[in-house]
């Protein structure tokens, strides 16, 4: 593992695409005058296409901001975020919405799924949103829960309500895939089978992945790491070797 | 010192304001329309008691042809009677100044000589006639007076006799006998008119000096009521008598009492509905509000708040939700009273009449909502409190959900997700739906309940004056007339064709009943004046035989095919049985119905007809006015055209009102149970759907996902709410049914479709609410909250 200096898009594993995600100069400030936070403070980021990113931080480091302004989730009060040639910092509402639609699978911590459908219909609820979608069969066998179309999410366990909503998030074949905390809630057996299935998603669909967690050993198995502190991105690490989830313990 | 869960309080009364408002409205509603119309039904329950208290209001009437007076002291030794009123009245042809038809007038001889007796006047304006006048003094009716502007000073020409009289008006009175002022039963003030004149001259007039043909009675107190009617009766008999009957049949009286029976009908039933269904608004959204602070009651138990502590506090929630609805429904039950008083006031002329909210129903009421408020939170928060806080510290379960009946069936792979959210939901919580769609369909019953009233009156109208009656004027003769009457009434300017009739008052017996009624004979062929069937339509004469109406038919108990026994009495006390041919369900009324010249056969008294119906040529109207006008042995005369636009104009009145009312309650209803079953989903599941909105759905297909669930309560409410709409109106209706009005239920579509729109625009605006505030879900929260 090699460390560097933050230096933006300096730290790009070599031989990668083009930039898939472009960040100048981006800040978010919640509030005004004496009360305003400063969530982000001019973070310089590029992404390339089929990398796997892990944003580590303390709590209000900003990782969390920044994923929801990648996301199309949230605004940015200043400075550019753009995912190829789209412009998330200038996109409306609607703009925003068919972004996410078209081109982001969001997976939570806490799973979001809803509780009145089966697995294969929390994963069709969102296939029908795209042309081309895997069938969400496909979707939850990737993620390994085949034999477990029918059930409900109360019949499942968490780490298998997490895969469900990694087959629901890539059942679009979506370009990126955004994971808040995915292990948060999950033991650690249960954690590697839910980033054994982020790996295989990021590995055999090359969607480019980027997850944020406390949990530094997953940092491991990325490509790069990058640790915000106040704001700021103040560590990017990029790794030789990536560990494979299955090797992976905390 | 205010207590930290009050400032909770107060905090969470706020930030809920919308769905305070909308509960509050709907407990309004319903406190609103118990204490207005159960107050309007003691205001005027007390007003009838005291004015025919003080007016001295008889409890027997009775009507002869003509009596002697001298009979008088045999009808006082009658036990039971208390005191004895005898009475003069003739109904004749009043003619107005600039008025072209000709009005009906009941001239009534008043006792100047004696101080006022039973049935006593209250002078409003003006003075008493006196005896000895010049000229001949008379006092009218209040409110024919006030319809037909006469005062003191005014003038009026009755045709007493065949005479052509000017009268003087010196006096406008109330009477007793004429709280509600009408012939026949319907509102006609335009058309005809009470007035009194020295008895001296209405005898003369008439020449019925010494002789009376109106009986009054007052009771002794404990007297029995039937048995005095019987021996009036009996005293009667020889001189022509209609047969006498209580304070209970007495027009005005039972006009009156019937609407103070509907009154209190349409005042408990209504309310009751309003108030169970916000008393399970209040239940659903203390529920949710509970659960959505499950941990926060937690953290209060753990602090060391007692669950007496916290289950206060939300009791004090939901009554101060009670509260504010109270507040609003007592201020809203001062314009339901008012506006429905003046209403009665118009129809009704008692000596005093004001609307005064009764205590007792008003704290009734409010105790009703305070304890219903109570309950429904203690059902809500006991699960909640009964736990232990470490328990309820953690997040509940995940909801269990189920294959529905549609995949045990195996047709679950064909229903979309979306589809497949709503139908589970509705089939986890099977009870909230109905609950809700048993909400939605009492609004758009309400609705029903108060806009098929215009249904009703539209029916009456189009079958009594258009079917029934396609004549365009009825008149009435002084005395009985000869068959070649018509003959002479077709020679009148204006008349195309004039049909006979007689009505002659009967006594009816059948299988040990006896009912009084009238029998009127039908010329042949009168497409005039005819019977009609609601159901069948026009039933012609039969040819051997009596046509009963069904309200008769079933009184007697008899059908087609039994015989009647029918017992003429004015003219002579001739009994004849007669086979009952049919029986038609008409409108109103016990009555019966033959062919004139089999009645005339029958009777056997060569008498002819007594009255008349004419249809004019609408160019030549005044000419056939005038002619009526000089006609002295023509007593009364309809006019159909005018009476229909004076009873329509009354009805649009009155029902009015009450629709606006019951519309505006419907809405208000509608509102509060769509706005909260919309608000309360969007609480519960914003989370999920935020988490879809991140997902790339737009607002418009997550706000269809929330909806839909509202929409397929809506389809479902519609058409339990028409039928419970027609069960309603059913039920009303039913209240309605008196001796003499048999209506059936009549709903129009379009009744049916209005309801349904009305409820159908509240319900889109609570859902358009609600979808701004799935534009507002926060996106971001979503992912680092679990709810």
């Amino acid at each position: 593992m090699s460390t560097a200096a933050p230096t933006g898009g300096n730290g790009a594993p070599p031989g990668a695409d083009a930039p898939v995600f472009v960040a100048r100069g981006l800040t978010k400030t919640y509030g005004e005058g004496a009360t305003a936070v400063h969530a982000l403070r001019g973070v310089d980021l590029e992404v390339r296409r089929g990398e796997f990113v892990v944003l580590l931080g303390a709590s209000g480091s900003g990782k969390s901001t920044l994923l929801n302004i990648l996301g199309g989730l949230d605004s940015a009060t200043g400075g550019v975020a753009r995912w190829r040639d789209h412009d998330l910092t200038q996109a409306d509402d609607a703009a925003l919405t068919s972004y996410r639609r078209e081109h982001v699978g969001f997976v939570f911590q806490f799973y979001n799924l809803i509780p009145s459908l089966t697995a294969r219909e929390n994963v069709a609820l969102v296939t029908d949103l795209v042309d081309e979608p895997m069938t969400p069969e496909d979707a939850l066998a990737l993620v390994g829960l085949g034999q477990r179309l029918d059930h409900f999410v109360s019949q499942l366990s968490g780490g298998e309500q997490q895969r469900v909503a990694i087959a629901r998030a890539i059942a679009k074949r979506p370009d990126v895939l955004l994971c808040d905390e995915p292990t948060g809630a999950l033991d650690c057996a249960t954690g590697i089978l839910v980033l054994q299935a982020i790996e295989s998603v990021n590995r055999e669909i090359g969607t480019t992945t980027i997850v944020i967690t406390h949990n530094a050993p997953i940092a491991s198995m990325a490509d790069r790491v990058l640790r915000l502190a106040d704001g700021r991105i103040v560590q990017s690490t990029l790794n030789d070797h990536k560990l494979p989830a299955s090797s992976l313990s905390w | 010192m205010v207590s930290l869960l009050d400032v909770k309080l107060w905090r969470d009364l706020k930030r809920l304001a919308m769905q305070v408002l909308t509960i509050a409205l709907v407990v309004a509603c319903g406190v609103a329309g118990f204490v207005g119309a159960f107050s309007t039904f003691r205001s005027l329950e007390a007003s009838r008691d005291a004015y025919y208290r003080e007016a001295r209001f008889a409890d027997v009437f009775a009507s002869v042809r003509r009596a002697p007076a001298s009979l008088a002291p045999r009808i006082e030794a009658i036990d039971g009677v208390a005191a004895l009123e005898l009475a003069t009245a003739f109904d004749t042809q009043l003619d107005l100044p600039g008025v072209e038809q000709p009005l009906t007038g009941r001239i009534t001889g008043l006792d100047l000589l004696q101080p006022p007796g039973l049935n006593a006047l209250t002078v409003v304006a003006g003075r008493l006639p006196e005896r000895g006048a010049a000229v001949a003094e008379a006092v009218v009716n209040a409110r024919f007076a006030e319809v037909r502007g006469l005062r003191p000073g005014s003038t009026l020409v009755a045709l007493l006799n065949g005479r052509r009289e000017t009268l003087h008006v010196v006096g406008v009175v109330l009477s007793p006998e004429y709280v509600f002022a009408s012939r026949g039963g319907a509102p006609d003030d335009e058309w005809f008119g009470v007035v009194w004149i020295d008895s001296e001259r209405v005898e003369t007039a008439f020449d019925m000096e010494g002789a009376f043909n109106r009986v009054a009675l007052q009771l002794a107190p404990g007297a029995q009521r039937a048995a005095v009617i019987d021996a009036l009766d009996r005293l009667l008999e020889p001189y022509g008598a209609w047969g006498a009957t209580g304070r209970d049949r007495q027009l005005s009286a039972a006009i009156v009492d019937n609407e103070l029976r509907q009154l209190q009908v349409l005042g408990t039933v209504l309310p009751s509905i309003f108030l169970a269904v916000a008393v399970f608004i209040l239940n659903v959204v203390l529920s949710r509000q509970v659960a959505t602070q499950r941990q926060q009651i937690a953290a209060l138990k753990a602090l060391g708040y007692r669950d007496g502590e916290i289950a206060a506090h939300y009791v004090k929630l939901a009554v101060a939700i009670a509260a504010i609805g109270v507040a609003l429904g007592i201020a809203g039950s001062l314009w339901i009273g008012h506006g429905l008083v003046s209403l009665y006031a118009e129809a009704f002329r008692f000596s005093h009449l004001a609307y005064r909210t009764v205590p007792g129903i008003a704290i009734a009421a409010t105790a009703a909502v305070a304890l219903a408020a109570a309950f429904g939170a203690w059902t809500a928060i006991r699960a909640v409190v009964g736990l232990r806080p470490a328990q309820a510290l953690q997040p509940p379960a995940p909801p269990v959900f189920r294959p529905t009946l549609v995949e045990r069936l195996g047709y679950g792979r064909r229903v979309p997700p979306a589809a497949m959210m709503v139908i589970r939901n509705i089939e986890r919580r099977p009870l909230r739906a109905a609950l809700t769609v048993a909400g939605i369909a009492a609004a758009v019953a309400l609705q029903i309940s108060g806009a098929f009233w215009t249904d009703t009156i539209q029916l009456i109208t189009d079958t009594q004056y258009r079917r029934v009656m396609q004549g365009d004027v009825m008149i009435d003769f002084v005395e009985p007339v000869g068959l070649d009457a018509a003959a002479e009434l077709r020679r009148m300017p204006g008349v195309i064709d004039a049909r006979l009739l007689r009505s002659e008052p009967v006594r009816v017996h059948a299988r040990g009943r006896t009912i009084d009624t009238v029998l009127t004979g039908h010329e042949a062929g009168d497409e005039l004046q005819r019977v009609i069937d609601v159901e069948h339509g026009p039933r012609p004469m039969p040819a051997d035989g009596v046509l009963l109406s069904s309200l008769l038919a079933r009184e007697l108990g008899v059908g087609p095919g039994d015989t009647v026994e029918v017992e003429f009495r004015l003219w002579h006390r001739r009994r004849v049985a007669l086979r009952v041919a049919e029986t038609a369900h008409t409108l109103f009324g016990r009555t019966l119905h033959m062919d004139l010249a089999a009645l005339n056969r029958v009777a056997g008294d060569g008498h002819g007809a007594s009255d008349a119906t004419l249809l004019v040529d609408p160019h030549a109207e005044r000419e056939f006015f005038a002619a009526v006008k000089a006609t002295p042995r023509i007593s009364a005369v309809f006019d159909k055209a005018s009476s229909q636009r004076s009873f329509e104009k009354t009805t649009a009145r009155n029902l009015g009102f009450f629709t606006a009312v019951l519309t505006l309650f419907a809405v208000a209803m509608a509102v509060g149970i769509t706005y909260n079953a919309a608000r309360i989903a969007l609480s519960e599941r914003a989370w999920e759907l935020a988490s879809l909105r991140v997902l790339g759905m737009t607002r418009a297909e997550v706000s269809v996902l929330l909806l839909a669930e509202l929409g397929v309560e809506l389809l479902a409410a519609l058409p339990l709410g028409a039928l419970a709409g027609w069960g309603l109106a059913a039920l009303l209706m039913r209240a309605m049914q008196s001796e003499e009005i048999d209506f059936p239920v009549v709903v129009d579509p379009s009744t049916y479709g209005v309801a349904a729109l009305t409820v159908l625009a509240a319900a889109i605006v609570s859902a358009a609410i609600v979808r701004r505030q799935i534009d507002r879900l926060d996106l971001v929260a979503v992912l680092k909250v679990r709810e």
